[in-house]
């Protein structure tokens, strides 16, 4: 479903081309469970820029689901992004002083969905993200730093995208929300069938994903391939 | 993204800083008012005058003595200082010019009143009876001048509402003062009229006026045949125009004056007042609204400014709706609308506030007010078109963000 052909990024800064990614190949299945590993300066951030759709590599080929998104525009982009794809980012950036449930639907709103088919939805996802129902109606800044990443999980899946990025999710939460959190994810991929890429540094977290793919200066240096842990 | 959807997202983002968002719609409330209050001021005043004016008569002509203009060389003289027009040149004009409904003749001065104790200095206004007619004056209380009275140089007065209180007392009504003696410049004369309130201040205030016959006046007070003004009434306003002509042609002829440029009299037409004086307060009115208008401008810049802390202030959140799907255009739209919603609301209180005032100083009696409907739908259209103008730049602006950088923006 996802297949990437020798892309390359490079960053023009001045005079000085700064190349992220020198030639990266890699396919993804549906349903797989990934997790894109390398230290910082890596070029894992871009590569999920790329995965994302938030931005276009510089040459090579890019097709998810079947379709060549590596030349598209910003707006081609967006309607990309808002169909097939589903974001968990680090800092969670759930919307302040705004509800749990409101923050799950926005993505709704964009693909314009009707309310009341916004509302079911959007509980559906929360329920499993494994969120409880009484948290619903809290706003963003009431609930705890597990239940807002859960939150934030249940708006990547709300679209029912084709694609999950999750970007260092458990980043800024202890270990043991952080467990709570990559076992939401393993739920989600073994129970629901979703396919998850998930961008860490860590290795203790890439090792909750089936298949671990290790970048170092823009190269991939290892890919675990499709083994089955446990 | 559907509009109610954007509307509804709007009104939280608004809520959400509560004290920011009532401070940048005073602005706009304070700019809109404002251009309101002015420009019905103006207006006011424009109306105002105009109804002042034609309350002195419809279809006016007044003829004066001296050149109205006098270019290059020459000493223009004060109004009425020029002795050149006679009862005889008013009697031809009356007979000759056909057009012509009515016409008085008038002398006027300033004279000392006298009652009992009490005096005053007024204008005394030497005068015929069809005055009523040329000059729309209607009696409240016993009569007016009458032929008869002219003919015989009777010491009667017919005095104004202003003039019955200066001379019987604030508590005087106007039937107090009829058949009382009264002194002008030493000679008595009997009170057989009071005129209706007419309203209006200033340097012609038409209730602080005493009528006599033009013939006593010229007896008893000028000594002279001459005449201070003679006003026709004009049968149409159509033939103001050959009117004028006629009236003009007529007095050269009498005057034995070939070149009409040194004419010793000047035929003025009402209308012609009344669009110079309307051109002067219109040029008010737009002056006050344009000062009005800089407050409103300033009020833009406000929103502006406030759309521009919010963008920056937001940044992540718009990292993130690019994220999920919202195109540049959602995001313009979005921030277009928060704007948009800031100053027609300020637009819609700004009207409604403007509309209070202007009534407070027209019931107050500060000024006289008139709130157009037109003044309220430009302020109304234009505190749209500030929103559009001042918000499309922070919109824009947000709109181009890159999502990559705006959500790793702290």
């Amino acid at each position: 479903m996802i297949e990437i052909k020798d892309l390359i990024k490079i960053y023009n800064s001045g005079s000085v081309g700064f190349q992220a990614l020198s030639g990266v190949n890699f396919s993804i299945k549906d349903g797989e469970f990934v997790a894109i590993m390398g230290p910082s300066g890596s070029g894992k951030s871009t590569l999920m820029h790329i995965l994302g759709c938030l931005d276009t590599p510089t040459s090579g080929t890019y097709f998810l689901d079947g379709k060549d998104v590596s030349t598209l525009n910003e707006d081609e982009l967006a309607e990309i992004r808002k169909n097939k794809i589903g974001f968990v980012f680090q800092a969670f950036n759930l919307l302040p002083r705004t509800t749990a449930l409101r923050n799950v639907s926005l993505p709704l709103v964009y693909a314009e969905v009707d309310p009341i088919e916004r509302e079911k939805k959007a509980k559906e996802s929360l329920k499993s993200a494994g969120l409880d129902e009484e948290f619903f109606d809290h706003l963003s800044n009431q609930l705890s730093g597990g239940q807002i990443q859960r939150v934030a999980i249940a708006r990547a899946l709300v679209n029912n995208p084709k694609l999950i990025l999750a970007d260092e999710p458990t980043g800024n939460l202890d270990s043991k929300t952080g467990e709570i959190v990559l076992e939401t994810f393993r739920k989600l991929n073994k129970e629901h069938g979703r396919t998850i890429i998930l961008i860490t540094h860590e290795h203790e977290v890439a090792e909750h994903a089936d298949r671990i793919i290790s970048l170092k200066d823009g190269l991939i240096i290892s890919d675990s391939g499709a083994h089955k842990k446990k | 993204m559907k509009l109610k959807d954007t509307l509804e997202e709007t009104f939280l983002a608004l809520l959400a800083n509560k004290a920011r968002t009532a401070l940048t719609i005073l602005g706009i409330v304070i700019g809109i008012s404002s251009v309101i209050v002015m420009v019905s001021v103006g207006q006011g005043a424009t109306g105002s005058i105009q109804a002042s004016i034609e309350s002195t008569g419809s279809n006016l002509l007044m003829i004066t003595p001296g050149a109205a203009r006098t270019f290059g060389a020459g000493v223009r003289s004060a109004g009425g200082t020029a002795q050149s027009l006679t009862v005889d040149d008013a009697n031809a004009i009356a007979s000759q010019v056909a057009s012509v409904q009515y016409m008085t003749p008038e002398v006027s001065g300033r004279y000392q009143v006298v009652y009992k104790g009490n005096n005053t200095n007024t204008s005394i206004m030497g005068t015929s009876d069809s005055y009523t007619q040329v000059r729309n004056l209607s009696i409240d209380q016993g009569v007016f001048i009458t032929t008869q009275d002219v003919e015989s140089a009777s010491k009667v007065a017919v005095v104004g509402p202003t003039v019955v209180t200066d001379l019987f007392g604030t508590d005087a009504v106007a039937s107090d003062a009829i058949g009382q003696t009264i002194k002008i410049n030493k000679i008595q004369f009997q009170i057989v009229g009071v005129t209706v309130a007419k309203g209006g201040s200033g340097f012609q205030n038409q209730d602080d006026r005493i009528y006599i016959p033009y013939t006593v006046s010229q007896r008893y007070f000028t000594g002279n045949k001459y005449l201070s003004e003679i006003d026709l009434q004009i049968a149409s306003p159509d033939q103001m125009t050959t009117a004028q002509n006629d009236v003009t042609s007529l007095l050269l002829t009498r005057h034995n004056i070939a070149d009409p440029t040194s004419a010793d009299f000047t035929v003025q037409n009402q209308a012609d007042i009344l669009s110079s004086i309307s051109s002067v307060s219109q040029t008010l009115t737009i002056l006050l609204g344009a000062i009005a208008g800089i407050s409103l401008l300033v009020g833009g810049i406000g929103i502006m400014n406030m759309m521009l802390t919010t963008v920056t202030e937001r940044t992540k959140e718009i990292g993130l709706r690019k994220a999920i799907g919202a195109k540049a255009k959602d995001i313009t739209f979005q921030f277009l609308t928060e704007a948009v919603v800031l100053t027609f609301s300020g637009g819609v209180i700004g009207v409604f506030l403007g509309w209070v005032i202007s009534w407070g100083v027209k019931y107050f009696n500060l000024y006289q007010t008139k709130v157009s409907l037109l003044s309220i739908v430009l302020a109304v259209v234009v505190s749209g078109a500030i929103g559009i103008v001042f918000g499309y730049y922070p919109a824009k602006r947000a709109a181009k963000l890159n999502p990559i950088e705006a959500l790793r923006y702290e």
